[in-house]
């Protein structure tokens, strides 16, 4: 009896003792449900690989809230090591130096093999800071891409479009012809603002597109897309789209119930769609582009979220972060997190491991948003980095609206856009002040 | 009147020290703050900051959104102000009548004080849901193509449905209260004074029942600023577009959305300024007129 007691205290001094040895940090996300699963899944990976290092993760809601709970941490001094800020975010993140470890810098101080050439060109400089230098790890990564109801287009006789003239000219009409709603669409600034000027390579802002100073103004008010948009308010009168409000869900839905033939999504939108019992087959093609406006069309940019390490804290912590974005960036971890969500591989190596094994046979519409960020670049597609972007979207999506439920002119939108997004780059410029 | 007197000063201050120490934290250090950083740009991590002067304000008064929204916020408070002890009043005065069931009827109308403001919110999701809501079907019987989300007065009125019918149960139990303590001897005598039954409701009972009422109506504009954020928030699903809001709804989307704590903090301080101004209105204009014993 004695004996167990004392071996029993043994083992608990040896287990207490190998919890003192480990570094524990923390990752605030804003991945719920499935996703959510696969980052606990990702975590737990990496705590079984070694044992030196014991990662948390923590969901904290959306994008914004967890930007936001990241902040007030902050300010607390009582930060996450890593946080999960989304594209729109980054400007306010990056622009706070100091709030931040730049993610290359991390690396190369604890001795990690780091390449910026290893990740995908979509991927490589859009969480940058202009000299190229890696400042967040992209994680989530996704590209706009056109999902389309296959049994739909076989019905109306037509091909996944290319261009939006041939959508216009020939799919359009010949779904309609076949009971179809053609069109829907989830997110007006990001698909058709951010990545319209990515696809045609048509700047979006002054600054290189804000990546190279603070008093940036956007350039969103161009005939491109005012046509762009004008020939929206026209297919919505033709039956050619429909809009559903600014919420993704309630576009996504009539596209699933297979009444909208064709749906502009996210890439990271496969790993749900494949999931659910569909009355249909669905597949993907890349984002279509007008051929009146460019006809060599580029690469989008890339969406999603991206991992920052946060400053103020311990080097041992510091340490722990290195290796976890390291062991997040192999191959193997890459592969199965683009397996199992949808989104994209963030280095060539997982890219190239997915098409080893076979993942693009099995699934052709999973290739789509990696090959749709390997098209040619252009000076404009690298990415843009606004401040307070969050609120331009704001605007945008209330504009945008506004177009779609005719309360406004295609004009008149577009000058509000301009007007407050610059109010909002002046304002953001003197925050920094 | 009779007047408690303490022969020590400090035990009444240390009496009152807690409730000061809650108001002071929770309320006088906060606002300070607020009223503060409505001066400043402020970098939301807190690295830097620009002093602004009231340039917060100018830009708040000078764009027309936030004009628009605060017009939306005064029509939304008024429309749900009034049909909320309207509707409540009625029920009440029926309700005051019943007597069998009475208890059951009573609970009926209450139980929906017990929903949460998000949770009501998500109730009218569901009813308004695009593809397949019942109130949305319903609509549509009607020739009605009722777009939750997409269409700005279809949402507005998705909002002050869902804020009205959550609100009548509160009413409903304070008004209930206030007519079953108006004396029996008072509604006797105007029964053998007076035959009809509106005229007895006018003339005596809802002067009786003025003090509730405005309790009431101070407590119901101050829901409809304020606790209906939950139910705007749920209803335009955390993303506004085009859709309505109200003046604290904004606060929080460019403060804790977009992380523009100066302007945030300015729209803080005119909605602080709006609660100074209807309390003055409620102890010194109409407190006066009116008689709670």
């Amino acid at each position: 009896m004695k004996r167990l007691i004392l071996s029993a205290a043994t083992g608990l001094t040896l287990m207490s003792s190998a919890a003192v040895a480990q570094t524990e940090i923390t990752l605030w996300h804003a991945m719920g449900g499935a996703l959510g699963e696969s980052v606990n899944a990702l975590a737990e990976g990496f705590n079984a690989s070694q044992s030196d290092y014991v990662i948390t993760p923590v969901f904290k809601g959306t994008y914004e809230e967890t930007l936001t709970a990241g902040i007030a941490a902050f300010r607390a001094g009582e930060q996450p090591n890593i946080i999960q800020v989304f594209d729109a975010g980054a400007a306010t993140v990056i622009a706070a130096q100091g709030a931040t470890v730049p993610v290359q810098d991390l690396m190369e101080a604890n001795g990690v093999n780091f390449d910026i050439e290893d990740y995908i060109s979509g991927v490589r400089y859009f969480y940058a800071d202009s000299d190229g230098k890696m400042i967040g790890m992209p994680f989530n990564s996704s590209s706009p891409i056109m999902y389309y109801n296959v049994q739909a287009l076989e019905a109306a006789g037509v091909t996944p479009p290319v261009t939006w003239e041939e959508f216009q000219d020939v799919t359009a009409p010949a779904l309609v012809e076949a009971g179809y709603i053609p069109l829907a669409q989830s997110h007006l600034p990001w698909i058709f603002t951010e990545n319209f000027h990515s696809r045609h390579n048509l700047p979006f802002a002054t600054n290189n597109n804000g990546y190279d100073g603070l008093d940036t103004e956007i350039l969103v008010n161009n005939p491109a897309i005012r046509a762009h948009f004008t020939a929206l308010r026209d297919w919505q009168e033709r039956g050619f789209f429909e809009w559903y409000g600014t919420g993704w869900g309630d576009n996504q839905t009539p596209f699933e119930e297979g009444k909208v033939a064709i749906w502009l999504g996210s890439s990271g939108s496969f790993g749900g769609l494949s999931q659910l019992d569909l009355p249909f087959d669905f597949s993907a093609g890349f984002l279509p582009y007008w051929e009146a406006v460019t006809t060599s069309p580029t690469q989008s940019f890339i969406g999603g979220a991206s991992l920052f390490a946060m400053a103020g804290k311990s080097d041992a912590e510091n340490a722990a972060t290195a290796a976890f974005f390291d062991y997040l960036a192999s191959p193997e971890v890459q592969y199965v997190w683009h397996r199992d969500t949808g989104y994209v591989p963030i280095t060539n190596a997982a890219y190239e491991l997915a098409k080893a094994e076979g993942h693009y046979e099995r699934f052709p519409a999973a290739e789509v948003g990696i090959q749709q960020l390997s098209l040619p670049s252009g000076e404009n597609t690298r990415g843009y980095r606004m401040g307070f972007y969050v609120q331009i979207r704001d605007v945008m999506n209330r504009e945008y609206g506004r177009i779609l439920t005719g309360e406004t002119s295609v004009e008149d939108a577009f000058n509000t856009i301009e007007t407050e997004a610059n109010e909002l780059l002046a304002r953001f410029a003197q925050t920094q002040g | 009147m009779k007047r408690a007197l303490f022969s020590n000063i400090w035990l009444p201050v240390a009496l009152l020290l807690p409730q000061l120490v809650i108001i002071a934290v929770f309320f006088y250090w906060p606002a300070g703050y607020a009223v503060q950083s409505s001066f400043y740009l402020q970098d939301p991590f807190g690295f830097g900051s620009t002093f602004v002067g009231t340039g917060n304000y100018e830009s708040l008064f000078r764009n027309n959104e936030y004009l628009k929204i605060a017009n939306f916020t005064l029509w939304f408070t008024v429309i749900v102000t009034f049909f909320s002890l309207a509707i409540a009043l009625i029920l009440a005065v029926k309700a005051d009548r019943v007597i069998r069931g009475a208890k059951t009827y009573r609970t009926l109308l209450m139980w929906v004080y017990a929903v949460a403001p998000p949770v009501a919110g998500f109730i009218a999701v569901i009813m308004f849901n695009q593809s397949w809501g019942p109130l949305t079907e319903f609509f549509a019987l009607f020739g009605y193509r009722f777009q939750v989300g997409v269409n700005f007065n279809d949402t507005a009125f998705a909002m002050i449905l869902t804020s009205i019918w959550k609100q009548v149960p509160v009413n409903f139990i304070f008004f209930l209260s206030g007519l079953q303590s108006i004396p029996r001897s008072v509604r006797e005598a105007a029964l053998i004074d007076n035959r009809s039954a509106s005229g007895r409701f006018w003339t005596v009972t809802f002067p009786l029942l003025a003090p509730t009422g405005f309790f009431l109506l101070i407590i119901n504009i101050t829901y409809a600023l304020f606790d209906t954020f939950g139910i705007v928030d749920t209803v335009v699903k955390g993303e506004p577009g085009n859709n309505p809001m109200t003046l604290v709804y904004k606060v929080y989307v460019d403060g804790f959305r977009g992380n523009d704590l100066g302007g945030s903090s300015a729209q803080s301080v005119v909605l602080m300024a709006l609660v100074l101004a209807l309390t003055f209105v409620q102890f010194r204009l109409v407190e006066r007129r009116i008689h709670y014993t």
